[in-house]
């Protein structure tokens, strides 16, 4: 759990940001654009930029008050901070590094073993930082932090130096850890596919201040933050169970509640696992009529609830129950000929599905 | 072989070097911390003043030397009454002459590989537990430890061929302050001597050379050890 109320000024710009998050929700991704604060208020949290004024806690303990006159050092507030660039310490093996915290700091709920395990680092222990690449850098950022014995893990942007490949060699660890270990993760990204896969809660943050705070669901279906959560990658966040399998066709059926069906190349886990479906805007069409001499499998009918032209440009953003919220992006051009208004009867053809996550063992409570 | 008369004068170089440069680091450590990291009032003074025998006449470092530590000097003065300390006309003088040309050279150095370290593993290894001083002994020293070796080179090279400053402060006394650059101007002097100065000649050559030989060995042996050559040209 954390508290966090600061502000600063940092030159021209000003931080002002308050924070609380709840041990229901322990992985809490902070999100907002370059610039907008997310890593001056990690720090701040972290103790490495002391704001102005304001109050934090961690876990139940306050490390920062400034009208009690308290402000406990990084080095007293058993926090695990992993940065962007790793920063492991060059004239350390792997082996010292992971021990860095671990000896200062005793030993935590993870083990070395434990975590050596979790995240794949058996055989790169004896190595130096120079030879090892950039996920594998990052992992041992990682496990180092986690093997300090923290009781709230910092990751500011660990993924934005790494190339997709390793991004995508990366996350599934994180996500493991989140799940077996269970120490809270306040996650800092401006990639929303990452907050997709990790965060319970969604923190959105702009120009310094939280102005938003919900389940990336929610938040992305928010057409007023669209501006901030991002227009080229943004889409539906759906939840959806697997319903049926075929191994003729290689396909599996997804149920969105209940409702809605979608076909998607099957993927190796068991019937009635739950998973995490992101369908961007980009990806999906409108047709007043079904197609039937087209090759997309997803035709789903439904009813236009919503239909925002941008401010500048020529697309506009249509909004469409097929029994879940979906978003479409088309021309304005394409939503004047269709004559596209509320409560229209419409058909969506959806062209990608991206999975972002399974949660097998987890039911949404 | 070498005559009695190099051999003394080459033993006395050594020891002299070896007493100024391990003399002179902890305070080039320091001045170099207090440079490349400090914040406070008249930096630049300190700055000045460290750096002033580089580009001030040895000979008036010589002299400086000579009113402030000789045995009526400020400093000096004390320092005799006190402990019974000499430093003029003696070997640990020629040391102290040495060591204040050397300091400037070796702060640089020192200064220069801390300002290379990242900030940034400092602030990681804070968040890792580790108090100041932790950070200090288990990052810093180490990362800044090739720095250091470079500093110890350039400070004994230095001192071995330091002599305006060292004959203004101490003179020229055999087995005491005579040291190889020293010597070899005595002998310069000396009409009829010209073979004797060049074999002095050669011998200084030899010893810097091989100096500067082996720490190259040191240096890049600590860089590889501390992992920072490969994580540079990477």
């Amino acid at each position: 759990m954390i508290f966090a109320r600061v502000s600063s000024r940092l030159g021209d710009f000003t931080l002002n940001a308050s924070l609380a998050t709840t041990d229901e929700q322990p992985t809490v991704a902070l999100f907002g654009r370059s610039g907008c604060g997310k890593t001056s208020l990690v720090n701040a949290v972290a103790g490495l930029l002391k704001p102005d004024s304001g109050r934090i806690e961690i876990a139940g303990e306050t490390v920062l008050d400034t009208e009690r006159g308290i402000n406990l050092p990084p080095n007293k507030r058993r926090i695990g901070y992993v940065f962007q660039e790793g920063r492991l310490f060059p004239h350390m093996t792997v082996r010292s590094n992971l021990n860095y915290g671990r000896k200062r700091n005793g030993d935590g709920s993870v083990g070395f073993d434990q975590a050596v395990q979790l995240l794949g680092l058996d055989h790169l222990l004896d190595r130096k930082p120079f030879a090892l690449s950039g996920g594998e850098r990052q992992r041992v950022a990682i496990g180092r932090a986690l093997l300090s014995n923290p009781s709230l893990l910092l990751m500011d942007e660990p993924l934005a130096s790494l190339d997709s490949h390793r991004k995508n060699e990366i996350l599934p660890f994180i996500a493991r850890l989140k799940d077996e270990v269970g120490t809270p993760i306040l996650y800092v990204s401006h990639a929303m596919e990452e907050i997709a896969q990790l965060a319970d809660v969604v923190a959105l943050m702009d120009a310094g201040r939280i102005v938003a705070m919900d389940s990336v669901e929610r938040l992305t279906a928010r057409l007023d933050l669209h501006p901030l959560t991002g227009r080229y990658e943004a889409g539906a966040f759906l939840t959806a169970r697997i319903a049926e399998k075929s191994a003729a066709t290689g396909l599996m059926r997804l149920a969105v509640a209940g409702k809605a069906f979608l076909t998607v190349p099957a993927a190796p886990f068991p019937l009635g696992s739950e998973m995490k479906l992101r369908i961007r805007a980009r990806d999906v069409s409108l047709s007043l009529s079904e197609p039937k001499d087209i090759s997309i499998l997803n035709r789903l009918p439904g009813t236009v609830i919503e239909v925002r032209p941008d401010a500048e440009g020529p697309m506009a953003e249509v909004l469409v129950d097929v029994g879940a919220p979906v978003w479409a992006r088309v021309t304005k051009l394409s939503a004047e000929t269709l004559k596209l208004a509320p409560g229209q009867e419409i058909w969506a053809l959806i062209k990608t599905v991206a999975i972002d996550r399974t949660s097998p063992g987890r039911q949404k409570s | 072989m070498l005559s009695a008369f190099e051999v003394e004068a080459l033993l006395l170089s050594l020891k002299v070097s070896a007493a100024a440069t391990l003399g002179a680091l902890p305070f080039a450590m320091l001045f170099a911390f207090l440079l490349a990291r400090g914040r406070f009032p008249f930096k630049w003074l300190l700055d000045g003043i460290v750096h002033a025998p580089l580009v001030v006449p040895p000979v008036v470092v010589g002299y400086l030397l000579l009113i402030g530590l000789g045995p009526n000097g400020p400093i000096g003065a004390p320092l005799k009454d006190w402990f019974g300390w000499t430093l003029a006309f003696t070997w640990q003088g020629a040391a102290v002459a040495a060591a204040v040309m050397a300091l400037p050279l070796m702060v640089r150095a020192i200064r220069l590989s801390l300002e290379q370290i990242d900030f940034k593993l400092e602030d990681a290894a804070t968040t890792l537990g580790a108090s100041r001083l932790d950070v200090l002994t288990s990052v810093t020293l180490p990362l800044i430890a090739p720095g250091v070796v470079v500093a110890v080179v350039l400070g004994f090279a230095r001192a071995l061929g330091e002599f305006g400053a060292t004959i203004t402060f101490v003179a020229n006394i055999p087995g005491e302050t005579r040291t190889l650059p020293i010597a070899l101007y005595t002998l310069a002097q000396t009409p009829g001597a010209e073979f004797e100065a060049g074999r002095l000649a050669l011998i200084s050559v030899i010893v810097a050379v091989a100096a500067l030989v082996a720490s190259e060995a040191v240096a890049r042996r600590t860089r590889r050890a501390i992992g920072l050559q490969e994580a540079r040209s990477q």
